[in-house]
């Protein structure tokens, strides 16, 4: 490997291998960081010989160097030599999968799944399986949690006497003491339970299932919740009454809000697994249940689902269930007394109007929609209106313009300014919903007045949002309603006010075209560069540079270089930087 | 150490003074926090006496620019999280900021250096023949290192008073005056406000949060107590805010007996629950009261702590006194309560048969390997030479921490900067002949 006379390549490896076990946290994790490198200078064997044993002997680092390390051994197989040896990098993985840190432990884990995949049968048995016995058995709980996640990985490819075995150890750290464990184990039923022989399932896993479900922990029954969607999924149609609804019945009762949140949560998914039939007879009560519940979390998740869950209600029937059942739990829901679940409401209750129709949206929804832009709460009528255009479909928008506007000018003047915020985001796509008439009569001014709104995050929201409306109606509309607006702002004693000018013609000048830039933004800015604030200056040397592409090359010569050279000669150190910046980005000089 | 209790013994400062003292779950290892935001680890040796085992600085003053307050370094509770792996873990907090600390051994290091010879000195650049990753680990002398694995700040506006671990080994809870939060242990950046006593006007207060506590089986269940004297039970999984609990331990007092220290001295200081969850012992200024979870409107014992006070009152306010918040403990077996008192005394009391027993921690009485003898207080005229009239009791020696270790009977208390811990000589006396297990000591900084 090295001559004699020593061989300066091996140098920044030699740096790198005594930087793996630097006082300094920062170079050890830059070490571990090119530890493939290290690998490759070191050669498979020495990597496998001395390498691994290093790193597994010195595992008690910091956390981020651990997980740098774990994630490293992920791709490491073709370092020690390809899939014949990954084996190799099980011991320093196995020691890392039982730290106490989470997110090393996941990391470890995440790679001992990426490797059991380049294991061949044989060593799969013979080195992997026993890892994940012993983690399965290990005495603290770190290790047992981690075994959780390497079941599924081994079991489709081991022979029918390990996988007795395999099973046994998942049926133990089910039952096992500590609930980090039965949590972990939890967490990993479906996942297990699908790489399963379907008769298992239904003999090992519905029986785990059953007995985490009833967990006496609560943060135990919740992540049985999550198994139940991939088991159902699993079983054919006629056992799922027998082996699965039982538990899911109970959960949706379930004494702890946070279980009942759970199913709330993933209803969508439940009701994909259970099919048509259950949910027309189990799961629609147990909307409506939810939707009423006491816990207003509880309701909130299930108010988010209304929609996806009158989607995919069987067709035949969807009508008269959501007229009948969901929709007078709705509108309970419009006058909650919890902002969250009206607020989750109105994110999703617009929805509904494409699933119901023309005459059923005016005649029932509508009520509602009228009744949430009313709401006190701004995050509530935020939500209406930033889904108006499904609604828009089906009825046009005309039937809600009347309580709209007085929405939209509420939230347009409201004290917080992240609702005044939220508000103008909706701005371009209201003014696509309304058409320019409405906009011009209606919404025109309070765009305006954002310009001039005393917090700059607003400002800057404007000036984006006048972008936005000009590309939707022209340029000629620009010219005609904005443009003279924003010009004449140029001349406002608050130098702010001066610079939002500037800012606007910035983003509006490759909306509006060459002639009107040249003709009606150019000499302002040109004007500007004589004011007496400094900010304002070099701010026009910013706007020369921004607008100077949109420009013919005459009209730069003559109008935009001269301008720039004198504030060049500027007493102020950033005037004279950005006009600098602007000459030479123009190439005028 | 005998040396160095001469030398401080009576102007020790005003940081030594322990704030805090608990047993980790399996006993071997004993925590103790000061006024000077140290943490001191005690481990039980194979004999059974507690040598210091680690010292680390877990809190620092600070000052709050926004507010313009001083955060004081003193530890307010420790608490100790159930053993994960060979480290162990606890959470420690001062009035605004709990952290999560790591105490782990070495016992090696890696040598063998390509760059370094074995001297340290740097080798030549061109003698660099072939790589050496040398995983040779040398002995070393074995290191305790204390390190910092999380800091949980800015959830509290007001002092915090307690945390308590839950049994989910997941989370746990951390209360001030006025809102109980709950906390994901992994996670540092958010809690969830549990419980919120605070009133949209601040000038209709009429009570604040003493102390909470988690139920040791039940993840869902947490009680907490108030200056009003009453301990709530909430269950978490009724509702996600526990404003209204599950139920309220409370004894009605008979109106023949108020005055105007009432409500001042029926302020729950401390709140354990037994280790079997069945009871609750809860102290306030003059007892201490045994409480089933099953029986809310009264007691099912009432222990007075040190009922002669109740003439003395007057004093102990003028003092503040009154205001001192005594801790409680449960012996492993629920059979026996211990709660501190003052002159240095702290009392236990047998649940079946009822008897109870003063006992003086100081360092004229505690000889080591001495026996105890009961201490008695007299109202009126001294009846024996050992006992104490009212009136010469030292209101300044105070026992505030007492823990009990979780199985064995072992005990140990806090009085100002001495930690005592007392061990049964015959494990069938339960806790009643107690002997001095090692001579006073102090908790001061180690010599740098």
């Amino acid at each position: 490997m090295a001559g004699a006379d020593g061989d300066d390549s091996l140098y920044p490896i030699a740096v790198l291998i005594d930087e793996l076990r630097n006082e300094d946290v920062q170079l050890r994790l830059n070490s571990i960081k090119k530890l493939s490198t290290i690998a490759l200078a070191l050669g498979v064997e020495r990597t496998r010989t001395e390498l691994l044993p290093f790193l597994t002997d010195t595992i008690y680092d910091e956390d981020e160097v651990l997980l740098a390390l774990a994630e490293q051994l992920g791709n490491f197989t073709m370092l020690v030599g390809g899939p014949e040896y990954v084996h190799c990098l099980l011991p320093p993985l196995e020691s890392l999968a039982t730290v106490e840190e989470t997110v090393v432990r996941d990391k470890a884990v995440e790679s001992l799944r990426k490797i059991s995949h380049e294991h061949s049968p044989v060593d799969l048995e013979v080195h992997f399986e026993p890892l994940v016995k012993r983690l399965a058995s290990g005495d603290w709980f770190t290790s047992r949690t981690s075994a959780c996640g390497l079941f599924s990985v081994c079991y489709p490819r081991v022979s029918s006497t390990v996988k007795a075995e395999i099973r046994q150890h998942f049926r133990n750290l089910c039952s096992d003491d500590t609930p980090m464990v039965r949590r972990a184990a939890a967490s990993k039923l479906g996942e297990f339970a699908k790489v399963l022989e379907l008769e298992y399932v239904k003999s090992d896993i519905i029986s785990l299932f059953t007995a985490l479900a009833s967990d006496e922990q609560d943060s135990v029954r919740l992540l049985a919740v999550e198994a139940c969607v991939s088991i159902a999924t699993l079983l054919p149609q006629e056992d799922l009454e027998t082996l699965v609804m039982p538990t899911l019945r109970q959960a949706a009762e379930d004494k702890s809000w946070r279980v009942r949140y759970m199913v709330a949560d993933k209803f969508s998914e439940l009701q994909k697994a259970v099919g048509p039939e259950i949910t027309k007879n189990d799961l629609v009560p147990a909307f409506q249940n939810l939707l009423k519940d006491c816990e207003a979390e509880v309701r909130a998740a299930a108010a988010n689902k209304v929609k996806e869950f009158c989607e995919n209600l069987p067709e035949d029937s969807r009508e008269t269930i959501i007229m009948t059942h969901i929709l007078p739990c709705v509108k309970e829901l419009v006058s909650d007394t919890n902002q969250h679940v009206k607020s989750a409401l109105a994110s999703v209750i617009m929805g509904l109007s494409t699933i119901l129709g023309k005459d059923n949206t005016i005649e029932h929804l509508l009520p509602l929609f009228l009744a949430q832009l009313k709401d006190e709460c701004p995050e509530v009528r935020l939500n209406i209106i930033s889904n108006l255009d499904c609604v828009n479909e089906v009825i046009g928008i005309r039937q809600l313009s009347q309580s709209l506007l007085p929405a939209i000018v509420e939230l347009a003047e409201d004290a917080k300014w992240r609702v005044r915020l939220a508000i103008i985001e909706y701005m371009p796509l209201l003014a696509g919903q309304l058409g320019v008439e409405f906009f011009d009569e209606k919404l025109n001014s309070l765009c305006m007045a954002w310009l001039v709104d005393h917090v700059y995050a607003i400002r800057e929201a404007a000036t984006c949002n006048l972008t936005k409306l000009v590309e939707k109606f022209g340029a000629e509309w620009a010219q005609n309603t904005i443009v003279p607006k924003v010009l004449g702002m140029a001349n406002d004693p608050n130098y702010l006010h001066r610079m939002t000018t500037l800012f606007c013609i910035n983003a509006l000048s490759e909306a509006c075209g060459q002639e009107i830039t040249t003709k009606h933004m150019l000499p302002v800015v040109l004007k500007m560069s004589n004011d007496q604030v400094a900010n304002v200056r070099f701010n026009v040397a910013k706007s020369l540079q921004k607008i100077g592409p949109v420009l013919d090359s005459n009209c730069l010569q003559a109008e935009v270089k001269p301008v720039l050279e004198k504030l060049a000669a500027d007493q102020d150190i950033d005037v004279k930087y950005f006009a600098q910046e602007a000459v030479s980005v123009l190439a005028l000089a | 150490m005998a040396k160095l209790v001469d030398q401080h013994d009576h102007h020790y400062c005003t940081a030594d003074v322990i704030s805090a003292v608990e047993f980790s779950q399996s006993g071997e290892f004993l925590a103790t926090g000061d006024k000077g935001g140290r943490v001191v680890i005690f481990q039980r040796e194979p004999q059974g006496e507690y040598n210091v085992y680690s010292t680390f600085q877990s809190h620092e003053p600070e000052f709050d620019y926004l507010k313009s307050l001083e955060i004081e370094e003193k530890i307010n509770k420790i608490r100790w999280l159930p053993q994960l792996n060979s480290a162990h873990f606890l959470l420690t907090t001062n009035d605004k900021t709990i952290k999560l600390w790591k105490v782990s051994e070495r016992d090696k290091r890696p040598e063998g250096y390509n760059l370094k010879d074995e001297e340290g000195r740097m080798k030549d650049i061109s003698k660099i023949t072939s790589l050496q990753v040398s995983p040779v680990l040398r002995p070393m002398d074995l290191l305790v290192e204390a390190s910092l694995r999380r800091v949980f700040a800015n959830a509290h506006a007001y002092h915090i008073n307690s945390i308590s671990i839950n049994s989910d080994c997941e989370t746990y809870l951390s209360a001030d005056d006025l809102r109980i939060n709950l906390w994901n242990l992994d996670i540092t950046d958010r809690s969830f406000n549990i419980v919120d006593l605070k009133p949209e006007n601040m000038e209709e207060l009429s009570e604040v949060i003493t102390v909470s506590e988690f139920h040791p089986h039940h993840c869902h269940l947490l009680a907490f107590s108030s200056s009003t004297g009453t301990t709530r039970l909430c269950d978490m999984r009724s509702r996600a805010l526990c404003d209204q609990h599950a139920k309220l331990f409370e004894e009605a007092v008979d109106p023949a007996n108020r005055s105007f220290f009432s409500e001042i001295v029926s302020s729950v200081s401390d709140v354990k629950f037994s280790h079997s969850g069945r009871y609750l012992l809860t102290r306030d200024y003059l007892s201490a009261k045994v409480w089933d979870l099953n029986m809310e409107n009264k007691p099912v014992e009432t222990y007075q702590v040190h009922d002669y006070l109740r003439s003395k009152l007057c004093t102990l306010y003028e003092s503040d006194c009154i205001f001192d918040k005594f801790e409680c403990a449960w012996n492993g077996t629920d059979s026996v309560i211990m709660t501190g008192a003052y002159n240095n005394f702290f009392r236990m009391f047998d649940r079946a048969s009822r008897r109870d027993v003063t006992l003086e921690a100081s360092r004229e009485v505690c000889k080591r390997r001495a026996v105890l003898r009961p201490r008695r207080v007299c109202v009126g005229r001294k009846k024996r030479d050992s006992d104490i009239s009212v009136d010469s009791l030292d209101f300044r020696k105070k026992i505030l921490h007492t823990a009990w270790h979780p199985t064995d009977n072992i005990i140990a208390i806090a009085a100002s900067n001495n930690l005592y811990i007392f061990q049964d000589r015959h494990s069938h006396h339960a806790g009643h002949h107690l002997e001095q297990d090692r001579p006073p000591q102090l908790q001061d900084a180690p010599a740098q």
